[in-house]
């Protein structure tokens, strides 16, 4: 067997690929069931995968449940995203040590291989986001970009749309078509319960040839199609992005910011669990006799005080104001600082709200105000 | 040069705060490096008297005798420091504010008439001016050396006063309200502990007090689930029951 084509790799047999990984020294991140989600963390075999379990999401309520089933990946996307791996919520970015002549400065270790296995057409767009605003300008980010570097990306094309979903609004999914080292496709019927295994990079093909199993069938090719558009067709959210910066940058000073803000708490959910939010503080740790310091790179939030924090106090003091900034940075700002929106329409931020304010309403009434004559 | 000299002093409290400069293990030698330990009754019966650079203070104002006692250390100290939820918002003990002091005062002791106490337990800095006030039921002790340090350093302490969701979120911990429903305070509270409750799958107390930004607009969730009326006022009212935002916010649910 060493063709390179999709192959149809029974569900059962999905250890093979953990073994391919593993064998070329990458760590295997994933699904798994944790307190009550699915997160991402090491697994070490299919073992570890959320097996048989489903979530129900809604605004501001994620639950999972057991669903009778054999299914690998028959969830959506969890509280997590693959930015805590290429973008971790804290990162020394280098230590000073005083010496007798100034100080020495140790850089930090280099990052882990690691292979991220269950990415979603969604996460894959949101990686991709990431990548354009880390390295894709002058200034690329050095630590992201050492770890990009280092990450195989195994898709999975989402047989289920959950309640808060919205990627064909974004066009960002449910099918993964980029960015993907190999891609699965999950055919679970009471007949069968295989794999459908393609390759999206020279990487990916390298493994793929390494399955022992048969090349798949156009019946399989068909099933995954019809399971994909069936999804497409079940999202429980669409957002409509026409003329989406006019919308918002003519409609700054709409009453709904104010409605909005009555309802949000400015916790800062949102920005954690979004794929794509960027910002971050950087602050040097010192021990208490100076001899030792530490650069500390932490995940930083547009919803607080000190974000807009200068001489003379914070610049957005008001809720209104800070959610106004995220969602109008975040669909239209985007566009033209970066040329692609910073919404992957993964739903995110509407299940994990604790007051469940969603972003797609929010712009459906924008939109609805301001085309009342 | 001289050390700088550090005074602890004690209030109205447990003394939990001021044990956690104890609790410092090996950052205590650190400490004990950095600044004189001039005063600190509680880890020795050496005491030298001020002026102090830093004064750590602990507990509330609850006595006629306080509102003396701080007037007095305010005025030998440099910098002067409130640690811990009693001396920055009143404490557990600020219920009374709510009450009738000396009903509760008769209810617990044979001769109340022995006692002396204000009508209110208060914070610190509604007596003498404050230069930084330190969170926590109790205080969380990397913060208190991170205090000391810029103190000592002359910069400003790095203490965030976001949510205790950004702990959450960065810890990797699952929302216990939205995964479990279970009623928490952490979109609202100071961050501080490293988000310790949710951890261990509780929702917050909000030992840490308020956070910078507003607390209004949690309750409709927490109604949602099943916190109404006396349940939502009691959930306020707890070791920061006294703290601005928490005591209008448990004053709006009280049922009239």
């Amino acid at each position: 067997m060493a063709s390179n084509g999709p192959k149809l790799l029974p569900a059962a047999q999905l250890d093979a690929l953990f073994d391919a990984l593993q064998r070329r020294g990458y760590a295997v991140v994933g699904p798994r069931l944790r307190d009550g989600a699915i997160v991402y963390d090491e697994l070490k075999s299919m073992a570890d995968l959320p097996i048989g379990w489903h979530d129900r999401q809604g605004p501001g309520r994620y639950r999972v449940e057991a669903g009778g089933d054999r299914a690998l990946f028959g969830y959506t996307v969890g509280p997590q995203s693959w930015k805590k791996y290429l973008f971790p919520p804290h990162e020394t970015l280098w230590r000073g040590q005083r010496g007798e002549n100034g100080f020495a400065i140790e850089p930090p270790p280099p990052p882990p291989r690691r292979a991220f296995i269950g990415v979603r057409a969604c996460e894959l767009q949101a990686i991709a986001v990431q990548d354009r605003v880390f390295t894709g300008g002058a200034a690329v980010d050095s630590r992201y970009a050492a770890r990009r570097k280092e990450i195989f990306t195994v898709a999975v094309n989402c047989g289920v749309a959950g309640a808060t979903c919205f990627c064909v609004s974004m066009n960002s999914g449910p099918r993964a078509s980029r960015g993907f080292d190999l891609a699965l496709t999950e055919l679970l019927d009471a007949q069968r319960h295989d794999l459908l295994v393609e390759a999206g990079s020279d990487a990916g093909a390298e493994v793929l040839a390494e399955l022992d199993a048969p090349s798949a069938a156009q019946a399989d090719h068909s099933q995954a199609d019809a399971l994909v558009a069936a999804t497409a067709a079940s999202m429980g959210r669409q957002l409509d992005t026409t003329e989406i910066r006019a919308l918002l940058y003519g409609n700054a000073e709409s009453p709904r910011w104010k409605a909005v803000a009555e309802r949000c708490v400015s916790c800062g959910n949102c920005t954690s669990v979004c794929p794509t939010c960027f910002c971050s503080d950087v602050q040097d740790v010192t021990s208490l006799d100076g001899s030792t310091t530490e650069r500390e790179r932490t995940w930083a939030s547009c919803f607080t005080q000190s974000f807009t924090h200068m001489a003379g106090g914070s610049a957005r003091v008001s809720t209104s104001s800070r959610y106004r900034h995220w969602l109008t940075h975040k669909l239209a700002g985007w566009i033209d600082q970066f040329g692609t929106s910073g919404c992957v329409g993964c739903g995110r931020c509407i299940t994990w709200c604790p007051p469940g304010i969603d972003l797609t309403e929010e712009i459906a009434a924008l939109r609805a105000d301001a085309e009342k004559p | 040069m001289t050390r700088p000299t550090l005074a602890v002093w004690k209030f109205a409290s447990c003394d939990g705060c001021q044990l956690s400069l104890l609790d410092c293990e090996e950052e205590l030698l650190a400490v004990a490096g950095a600044v004189d330990i001039a005063m600190f009754p509680e880890a020795s019966s050496s005491m030298r008297p001020g002026p102090y650079t830093l004064s750590l203070v602990e507990g509330s104002i609850s006595t006629p005798e306080h509102l003396e006692q701080i007037r007095t250390i305010r005025a030998q100290s440099r910098y002067l420091v409130t640690i811990g939820a009693c001396a920055t918002s009143g404490g557990i003990q600020a219920l009374r504010n709510f009450a009738d002091a000396g009903e509760y005062a008769a209810a617990v002791y044979a001769r109340p008439d022995y006692l002396s106490t204000l009508a209110t337990s208060t914070p610190i800095a509604e007596q003498v001016s404050v230069d930084f006030e330190l969170r926590g039921c109790p205080i969380n002790k990397a913060q208190l050396v991170e205090v000391i340090n810029a103190f000592v350093n002359g910069r400003r302490p790095a203490v965030a006063s976001h949510s205790v969701c950004t702990e959450c979120k960065r810890s990797g911990t699952v929302c216990v309200m939205v995964a479990h429903g279970t009623p928490c305070l952490g979109p609202v509270t100071h961050a501080g502990c490293g988000a310790l409750c949710p951890r261990h799958d509780r929702g917050c107390y909000g030992c840490y007090g308020p956070k910078e930004t507003p607390t209004a607009s949690l309750a409709a969730p927490l109604q949602k689930l099943g916190m109404q009326g006396d349940k939502l006022v009691r959930f306020y009212r707890s070791f920061n029951a006294w703290a601005p935002e928490f005591r209008e916010e448990s004053r709006a649910h009280e049922t009239p």
